[in-house]
């Protein structure tokens, strides 16, 4: 075990490096799927009718194994290629799901009384939105952005094999040489990530929920 | 101009004219309904559930529309008005409150000024008058959340909270119909109080939808009984009781005696 520290301690340049690039592609592409994910969960709001296709979609599209999707992606022009653009995209995909999908149950679960009161009294749909309905509906979009992220932290591992860096660098290292401690190296630290990111975000859900 | 004026003081506050509202096939809600709320007066509107009671309130301030007659507030067609402008000059309280979970009883009760731009300042002091009329110091209530409040204290906040903005018509759907008999009463009575203390100058028009002919008869001058999308009779308790205009009013005031 205190090999296995040392083996750590003697690469902490490297690692922390390597855990900067993964958070980096995580932060970018959950961003960008919070960017997508929450107009889109919007909009299915006003649209009713297009909620069960968009989101059937969505889950399709979820069951696509990681690996197959990077290797569809690289031989997409402006999209694909090699490194970490193409992985950013495939992040995204799937970290759209559980963030369209809370935002539209997030606000599909705001109390009707509540949206109707807002009407009667005369704000606009945008204030009610802005005032009222994604107010109460935070804590569960935030809850979808919290599990994007830790599935996110364990997928970008799987980015190391298209030239994205990352963690999954070391564990592909490690397969490759079959090394233990490498692989460990990778490993370690991305869980270690996975459960301060889920804490933090425990930590801001409650915070910001607001008082039901 | 002056004609207008002089229109707007005299006409009606709330005016339903031959309306028919249905959704999708079948029998329309709301069908030929004709009834006037005159400037500060009260009107119960009551009938068994599914009469369209409920849809001819929500006709009054564009939550829904018309398909035919006419609605008007103070004399104009609220067809031609922006829904969102009109609803902020009518008053609206619905069962249990709909008060906002997030925003504090303050918050709450300011909500239309703030919508109407009114300087912080007033629309304060506004919502310190009011919470004080309902018998809730803004200085002991005021920065709680409404979980924090008994249905019957959430129900008067939803009541100050629709009169801030000083709405000459006032639209209330089953006001209190959450609360138990007791409460109940207790702030039947003091709705009208309420209605005592503010200046007749700004008291305001009200309509009540109902499905308690004693809540009806307690809070409104008059008294309308609806059936199957139409207005059967209006008039004072003594009208309904003693000269029903029907088998279905009598029928059903009949009840308000057992």
């Amino acid at each position: 075990m205190t090999d296995l520290g040392r083996f750590f301690w003697e690469r902490r340049a490297e690692i922390l490096a390597l855990a900067g690039q993964h958070v980096g592609l995580v932060f970018v592409s959950t961003l960008l799927a919070v960017a997508i994910g929450v107009p889109v969960g919007i909009l299915l709001i006003r649209r009713p009718r297009l909620a069960r296709p968009v989101l059937g979609f969505a889950n399709v599209v979820q069951t696509i194994p990681s690996l197959a999707l990077f290797g569809f992606l690289i031989p997409l022009p402006l999209l694909g290629g090699v490194g970490a653009r193409t992985a950013i995209v495939a992040l995204v995909v799937y970290a759209l799901l559980p963030i369209l999908r809370n935002t539209h149950a997030g606000i599909a679960s705001v109390d009707p009384a509540v949206v109707d009161a807002a009407a009667g009294l005369g704000m606009s749909p945008g204030q009610r939105l802005r005032w009222v309905e994604l107010p109460l509906a935070l804590p569960v979009v935030l809850a979808g952005v919290r599990i994007a992220v830790v599935v996110g932290i364990g997928l970008a591992t799987i980015a190391a094999a298209i030239g994205a860096g990352g963690l999954g660098v070391l564990i592909y290292r490690g397969v490759a040489t079959v090394d233990h401690r490498l692989i460990l190296a990778g490993a370690v630290p991305a869980a270690v990530l996975a459960l301060a990111f889920d804490a933090a975000l425990g930590l801001a859900e409650r915070r910001w929920g607001p008082g039901r | 101009m002056r004609s207008r004026e002089d229109s707007s003081l005299t006409a009606p506050a709330l005016e339903f004219i031959d309306v028919r509202k249905s959704f999708g096939p079948g029998h329309p809600a709301v069908d030929g309904l004709s009834l006037s709320v005159g400037p500060g007066e009260a009107v119960a509107l009551v009938g068994p559930s599914g009469c369209g009671k409920t849809t001819a309130l929500r006709l009054a301030n564009r939550l829904l529309d018309a398909d035919a007659g006419e609605v008007r507030v103070f004399g104009a067609a609220v067809r031609e008005q922006e829904p969102v402008a009109l609803r902020r000059r009518i008053g609206y309280v619905i069962q249990e409150g709909g008060l906002f979970p997030h925003w504090s009883v303050e918050e709450n009760v300011e909500t239309v000024p703030r919508l109407l731009d009114w300087p912080p300042a007033k629309r304060r002091e506004r919502a310190r008058q009011l919470l004080s009329l309902v018998g809730m110091p803004a200085e002991e209530f005021g920065p709680r959340r409404p979980r924090e409040l008994s249905g019957g204290q959430r129900q008067r906040v939803g009541v100050a909270r629709a009169l801030a903005a000083e709405p000459a018509l006032l639209l209330m759907d089953e006001p209190f119909g959450a609360l138990d008999p007791i409460a109940r009463r207790s702030i039947q009575k003091e709705f009208l109080g309420w209605r005592e203390r503010l200046a007749s100058r700004s008291r305001s028009a009200v309509l009540i939808v109902t499905h308690d002919l004693s809540e009806a008869f307690r809070l409104a001058d008059r008294v309308a009984v609806m059936q199957a999308g139409r207005v059967r009779q209006v008039g004072t308790r003594e009208d309904l009781m003693q000269r029903p205009a029907d088998a279905f009013v009598r029928e059903f005031v009949s009840e308000f005696e057992a």
